[in-house]
């Protein structure tokens, strides 16, 4: 049963910055994808659970506000208790370069800093999933 | 040459070089781009000329400055007399830390404060709110209650300088908190001057930091024109922005009516609620972005004004001249920046002021080289400040008023900005005006098509970024950034606990019942935020009461 890639959207915290969130959601869609977007101002638990909702391959996260160091931890934190090893967690937005080792630690797989282009984002989600998927029964 | 048999004297002088020469030295040389545009996608010609203009009349459609229809400039000297407002929207981590940055702007020749406060403020949420987790101080600066607003304005002579508070959704309960402060220093309301945002339909539109559903927004906006025109005459109670719906992705037409049609729904409300326009319309203000494609930039800030003066006149016939008067701040484009090779940004941001000065703004911030990484450091603000003194001074721009008057490209795109606006309007009042057309999602699709249509251009290289798709190195450049104090909102939350603990609690407790018994009165509202300022009720405190009788507005999410 192949089914098209379900990716999950999101807008964290208090960030309005969502332009780029909607031109990526936007390209995923065109590439193919179902795409949810949650809108904006959620608590990671909303965006968590919308994943959990919509059986999400993947959760992408834009966040424009520096509030990342606190709401990447807490999203992963909440995945892995839901038991979400299979889903794709990535973002984007306005990440300083020295915070990504530390998030990719996490399990924040990739962050798209500002002026990744849609190709790149939509062929790293189409290549990572499966292969996420792949690791998480082994197969 | 021999398919055509009219003689040359049927075809337009442009028409016959277009053929002749210019179609000659193209086929023979294909010039650099299969299609020229705008920025914003418009079509562009090789050549504009007399024939360009259709029935331009330059008195007519340009008058002269300080005169109907202001399309050369609101004031009769511009910037022979003043210059414009040399305003750096600023604000970081503590009260304290934004003072000693508005001490330092001040002693540099700015001539105007701008303040930028920190997500939670602009939410309406308190720093210990869950939801302001890992955000306090971060964008902006932190405020929670009037002690916050005493310590930002601590020696700072607010009867001398002029204040900008970017705050929309809880503007006039932050606004209160400012009267609250020069009340406090007995500096009379009438001696203050300054602006607070305050315009709502805009964060619907674009910018995202709303509390309440759309028409009870639009009633609070109201209640401060209300309030502003009679005791505090010398604030501008708005600022209609453009500036975050460009950002968010609009074309320059679409920034220019939205704005405009915004601007004409608040007037509107107004003049609904029994105001008088000829009070309130001359304290509307307006706020532009401005872009890359310099002279798109300058026709829309020309364009706004001439059509801001004739859709007033004719809707209202004001006796108030001021009330056709379309008095602009403008800031550069942050969504321009690039984070690749940063120092590039100064040349933009010099090339946006340029066009924001021929444009006619009344001030100006212009943006920092670092601000894709984080909010600026000192040394890269004062560069930017720097950048408009010397177009102040240096550049001999500012010397006489309206210098690109009569170029035919720009009279041109001008008075193509004014028919992208009449669609606009002739389509959102099909639809019931803007308030309603919010509420159908329109201009926020017409937003997002655009950002998504203007990405794919610059993928498929249409469009240049220098840097980016065009120039781009492997090779980065570190450049120094501003680090917030990673224990501000510990302190923070500290402090709000300390005014907590000692305020009047039996003040406080009666200030937020009476602003709860005013506002399902519907009964004017900005006298009770101020006497909630006065005793210390929190902004969260103050919010969570209008969220409680006007409900919560929730992003229906388009895209």
């Amino acid at each position: 049963m192949k089914r098209p890639i379900r990716v999950v959207m999101a807008k964290a915290g208090l960030d309005g910055h969502d332009r780029g969130v909607k031109v990526v959601a936007r390209a995923l869609r065109d590439a193919g994808m179902e795409v949810i977007y949650t809108g904006v101002h959620q608590t990671p638990e909303q965006v968590v659970e919308t994943a959990l909702q919509e059986d999400a391959d993947a959760v992408g996260v834009s966040l424009l506000s520096g509030a990342h160091n606190y709401i990447f931890p807490r999203i992963a934190e909440l995945m892995r208790e839901k038991g979400m090893d299979d889903v794709l967690l990535f973002g984007g937005g306005i990440i300083p370069e020295a915070d990504v080792p530390a998030l990719a630690k996490i399990g924040v797989e990739r962050i798209f800093q500002p002026g990744a282009s849609l190709e790149e984002i939509t062929k790293y989600v189409r290549d990572a999933v499966p292969k996420r998927r792949g690791i998480a029964t082994g197969a | 040459m021999k398919q055509k048999v009219e003689p040359p004297a049927q075809k337009s002088a442009k028409q016959r070089w277009l053929e002749e020469v210019y179609g000659a030295a193209v086929k023979r040389h294909p010039e650099r781009r299969r299609r020229f545009s705008t920025l914003s996608d418009d079509p562009i010609e090789p050549v504009y000329t007399a024939e360009d203009l259709g029935g331009f009349d330059a008195l007519r459609d340009l008058g002269f400055p300080g005169e109907f229809p202001y399309t050369r400039g609101v004031q009769a000297s511009m910037y022979r007399g003043r210059l414009w407002t040399m305003r750096q929207f600023a604000g970081f981590g503590s009260a304290e830390d934004s003072n000693e940055r508005f001490h330092y702007l001040l002693s540099q020749g700015v001539n105007g404060l701008s303040v930028a406060f920190d997500m939670p403020t602009l939410m309406g949420r308190d720093s210990d709110d869950p939801l302001s987790r890992g955000e306090v101080g971060r964008e902006g600066v932190a405020v929670d209650t009037l002690r916050d607003m005493e310590i930002l304005f601590d020696r700072i002579p607010l009867d001398l300088v002029t204040t900008s508070m970017t705050i929309n959704g809880p503007a006039s309960i932050v606004w209160a908190m400012y009267l609250a402060a020069a009340e406090k220093r007995a500096i009379p309301l009438d001696r203050l001057g300054g602006t607070i945002q305050n315009d709502a339909l805009k964060e619907y539109i674009a910018q995202r930091e709303w509390i309440v559903p759309v028409k009870p927004a639009m009633s609070l906006v109201v209640d401060t024109f209300r309030f502003g025109s009679r005791e505090v005459p010398r604030w501008n109670t708005i600022s209609i922005s453009g500036y975050h719906i460009r950002e968010a992705g609009a074309t320059a037409v679409q920034e220019l009516a939205f704005t405009l049609i915004d601007g004409l729904e608040y007037v509107k409300w107004g003049v609904d609620a029994g105001l008088d326009p000829n009070d309130f319309v001359p304290h509307l203000s307006f706020f532009f972005d401005v872009h890359n494609d310099f002279f798109e930039e300058v026709a829309k800030l020309r364009a706004a004004r001439r059509i801001w003066a004739k859709e007033i006149e004719r809707r209202y016939h004001p006796k108030n001249e001021r009330a056709l008067l379309m008095r602009t701040h403008a800031q550069t484009a942050g969504v321009s920046l690039t984070a690749q090779q940063p120092y590039n940004n100064v040349v933009r941001v010099t090339l946006q002021a340029l066009a924001a000065v021929l444009g006619g703004t009344q001030s100006l911030h212009t943006n920092s080289l670092d601000e894709t990484y984080a909010l600026p450091t000192k040394e890269a603000v004062t560069l930017a400040l720097r950048t408009q003194q010397v177009i102040a001074h240096e550049s001999g721009v500012a010397d006489t008023i309206d210098p690109l008057a009569g170029s035919y490209y720009l009279e041109h795109l001008t008075d193509r900005m004014e028919d992208g606006f009449a669609r606009y309007l002739a389509e959102i009042e099909k639809r019931g005006g803007m308030v309603e057309a919010v509420e159908q999602g329109y201009p926020q699709r017409e937003i997002v098509e655009s950002a998504f249509h203007f990405q794919q251009q610059v993928e498929e290289g249409e469009k240049t970024i220098v840097g980016i798709n065009k120039y781009a190195t492997d090779e980065e450049v570190p450049i120094p950034t501003l680090a917030i104090d990673p224990d501000v909102e510990r302190k923070q939350n500290e402090r709000l606990a300390e005014t907590r603990r000692t305020r009047d609690k039996e003040r406080w407790r009666s200030s937020l019942e009476e602003l709860r018994r005013a506002a399902k009165a519907k009964g004017e509202l900005m006298p009770r935020f101020l006497e909630c300022a006065r005793a210390y009720a929190s902004v969260g405190e103050q919010v969570a009461v209008l969220k409680e009788v006007f409900g919560e507005y929730h992003d229906p999410g388009y895209f």
